[in-house]
């Protein structure tokens, strides 16, 4: 992948799919260290998934046997300088308070690190896909920060008008552009 | 910059369309695959001229757009399938935003399916 816009995205799906109602994505970019960390209160793994987590021979999916997006965000890390790190509870051991946290950090600057690319086009595909998870991203930079929070919109939007509709992500779509032009 | 009163304003055209939009129904539903094998092959791209071709063809009201998992044919990412009812699925393959605008054009508007983007062409 030649963007790290589609690694936050591809290993943000990780969340989704374990069923997370609340996901909080955080890139911190400055002073060439990249921190990107992502929570979330999905179904969180035992044990022995998070030892094989970094395996690309495992993966608990049906439909094919290799599984090969944190391998690949630990290869980009790992050769930038980096690293990854992952802590989780599993559901099936603490059924009242459980979730993933995933920490990736990057030297930016290094040069086997690869361009941000469209993060906008990420944060929207997530949210387009999974109008009812509550996403928060927050992206720092040099030059400032945006921040959306699907939480808060909703609460203006009320029930009934789901975040993937057209219009909102329309609004979803401008709002990212203005703030992303305002920290250039 | 984009203001809360916007969104408001977006909430309040919205809720007259809502009850309209369900009694109508999905007659058509566009699914991207989206796990590592997509992502990594363009499926972002292809999601998004499908999501914003499909409200600016003004289709938005019978064509569903979704996402999915990994489908199992990753060597022919990005997998776009078209259910529509009474009609059988549509799988298209190796696509990119260009052919997924054809695709709106020709078979969500005019109702013919690109068979050289198929996976039946594909795998001849």
């Amino acid at each position: 992948m030649e963007e790290f816009s589609l690694y936050v995205l591809d290993i943000v799906m990780n969340s989704v799919r374990a069923g997370a109602e609340n996901i909080d994505v955080s890139l911190d970019d400055r002073g060439g260290l990249l921190t990107f960390k992502v929570t979330d209160d999905g179904c969180g793994m035992t044990e022995e998934q998070l030892e094989r987590l970094s395996d690309p021979f495992f993966t608990t999916r049906k439909t094919r046997g290799v599984g090969l997006g944190v391998p690949f965000l630990k290869m980009l890390a790992e050769q930038t300088g980096g690293d990854v790190k992952v802590s989780s509870v599993a559901a099936s051991e603490s059924p009242e308070s459980h979730g993933t946290t995933l920490v990736a950090t990057f030297h930016s600057n290094h040069i086997d690190f690869i361009p941000m690319g469209d993060i906008k086009g990420t944060f929207v595909t997530l949210i387009q896909g999974n109008p009812d998870v509550n996403f928060t991203f927050v992206h720092e930079t040099d030059g400032g920060e945006v921040r959306l929070s699907c939480a808060e919109l909703k609460s203006v939007l009320g029930d009934g008008i789901p975040l993937s509709s057209p219009e909102v992500l329309a609004w979803i779509r401008g709002y990212l552009a203005e703030a992303y032009e305002e920290i250039k | 910059m984009k203001s809360i009163e916007e969104l408001m304003a977006i909430k309040e055209k919205m809720q007259n369309k809502v009850s309209l939009r369900n009694s109508a129904g999905d007659d058509v539903r566009v699914v991207v695959g989206m796990a590592t094998c997509g992502i990594a092959a363009g499926a972002r791209p292809v999601l998004n001229a499908f999501v914003e071709g499909v409200s600016e063809a003004g289709l938005s009201d019978r064509v569903m757009v979704t996402q999915t998992g990994c489908i199992g044919i990753c060597q022919y990412e990005p997998v776009v399938e078209i259910y529509e009812k009474d009609k059988e699925k549509v799988t298209y393959v190796k696509m990119n935003a260009e052919k997924a605008k054809e695709v709106i054009e020709r078979h969500l508007k005019g109702g013919e399916p690109i068979s050289e983007y198929t996976i039946g062409a594909a795998t001849k």
